[in-house]
């Protein structure tokens, strides 16, 4: 049973009463005398600490910030039981606006109407609603259209630190497969497509 | 058949409110992809004559026909094949493939839907895992989801507020006539007995208003006759019904 330090006792704590994940200036906030390396380490030591010594719960590095977070192992159970409220699914639509936005951002409405040929004004309307984008500015072109770019909290729902975790166009394969792409919660791998001949 | 019914756009939305998503399309270009992989070409190669033939059909067969950006696309199809058919030259080095466009915006497409698959699977697998309490709610107080309900959901609605709608109130009126009869009956038999009483006592037991009104008309209408008098000893005093003297007069032989 390895010990924690006096930080990365504070640490804990400062991370368990979050509901949201914390960056390091928030948690160097807890100890004002100690420097962002200092954190860092005691951060680490922390993980090790779950990670070794056999905790239900981890902590992770998310939207730019570090989150305790249970392990996925526990996730039936917690479900079974309803300790827990699981957030709503994504719609196929409301993913391809998003997934546009993700890589164009920041982009308009127009854009993303012109690449999923169809209106997504309600389905842009949602995003922003459940807090997934928000306008960033203003286009130069006529009628100044607002522009959509991604929130913190886009990243927190799909447990990525930064946007750069994306995976990279180059990476995507554009496959022509016989059947409609279905998302598979079971498959680990990102994407498992033929490639194009 | 699913419809989602987006309200009020705000100012996110110009164009028309009202989003129709059929059998898991998420527009023309899924439908239209979805018809290529089953035809198991590349999407460079697209024969354009018969992709357009079969995306007429399944919009009319979703009866999608009435959508706008199916129409569009459905409009753009057929003058691609109309420019498929334009004769060319062999020698042509200017002519450009009237497909590169679309096969672009396929393509361009279908990188977005990998990415959202991948989303979804990022998403999924981030769900695994839980926070303190609740997961962290968006940022800031946000109005409720747009409304998304299928027809069942509609019609149950309907049937409801209309059960709601309180029946209107309704009186019935019941005829309540007057019974001077009877009560010129029981004052003829009072003043048989007595010379004089309380116009109260012809009343009987509870009397409800239709019998005070019966009453009063008949001692006004035995008075009219002269077969009684009425008197008042003091202003708002009691009636006091006193048998007529010429009557008794002639009644006593």
């Amino acid at each position: 049973m390895s010990s924690l330090t006096p930080l990365s006792l504070l640490l804990e704590a400062g991370l368990f009463s979050a509901t949201r994940p914390l960056t390091l200036e928030e948690l160097g906030a807890l100890d004002a005398d100690s420097s962002s390396a200092e954190v860092r380490t005691a951060l680490d030591q922390l993980r090790e600490h779950y990670d070794f010594d056999g905790h239900a719960v981890e902590v992770l590095e998310l939207a730019g910030g570090w989150q305790i977070l249970t392990r996925p192992a526990y996730a039936a159970a917690i479900e079974r039981a309803q300790a827990a409220q699981r957030q709503p699914r994504l719609s196929a639509a409301t993913l391809e606006s998003l997934a546009t936005i993700a890589y164009r951002q920041p982009v308009g409405r127009a854009e993303i109407e012109e690449i999923r040929g169809v209106n997504s004004g309600g389905v842009l309307r949602t995003l922003q609603e459940r807090g997934l984008i928000e306008v960033v500015g203003r286009s130069e072109g006529l009628g100044r259209p607002m522009l959509y770019g991604t929130t913190p909290y886009f990243l927190e729902l799909l447990g990525l630190n930064d946007l750069s975790d994306l995976p990279r166009a180059e990476e995507l394969t554009i496959a022509l497969q016989p059947h409609r792409a279905e998302a598979d919660p079971a498959d680990g791998d990102a994407f498992a497509s033929v490639e194009q001949g | 058949m699913t419809m989602s019914l987006d309200g009020a756009e705000g100012d996110l939305g110009q164009g028309s409110g009202f989003v129709v998503a059929l059998d898991g399309f998420t527009g023309p270009l899924d439908l239209l992809l979805h018809l290529v992989r089953d035809e198991q070409i590349d999407i460079a190669d697209i024969h354009v004559a018969r992709i357009a033939e079969q995306f007429l059909k399944a919009i009319h067969a979703l009866g999608l026909n009435q959508a706008a950006d199916y129409l569009e696309m459905a409009g753009r199809l057929i003058r691609l094949k109309a420019q498929m058919l334009l004769p060319r030259r062999f020698d042509d080095e200017f002519w450009e493939d009237p497909r590169t466009e679309l096969v672009r915006r396929l393509l361009e497409y279908q990188q977005v839907k990998e990415i959202a698959v991948w989303m979804s699977r990022q998403a999924e697998r981030r769900a695994q895992r839980y926070a303190r309490g609740v997961l962290p709610p968006p940022p800031s107080a946000l109005p409720p989801l747009p409304l998304s309900l299928d027809l069942l959901d509609l019609l149950l609605a309907v049937e409801q507020v209309i059960a709601e709608i309180p029946s209107p109130m309704l009186h019935s009126v019941v005829a309540r006539p007057l019974d001077v009869e009877s009560a010129t009956l029981r004052l003829e038999a009072l003043l048989a007995d007595r010379t004089e009483f309380d116009w109260r006592e012809a009343l009987g037991n509870h009397p409800s208003i239709v019998d005070v009104l019966s009453t009063l008309l008949a001692i006004l209408e035995l008075a009219k006759r002269g077969l009684c008098r009425i008197q008042q000893t003091a202003p708002f005093g009691n009636l006091v019904v006193a048998r007529e003297l010429v009557d008794a007069a002639v009644a006593a032989p």
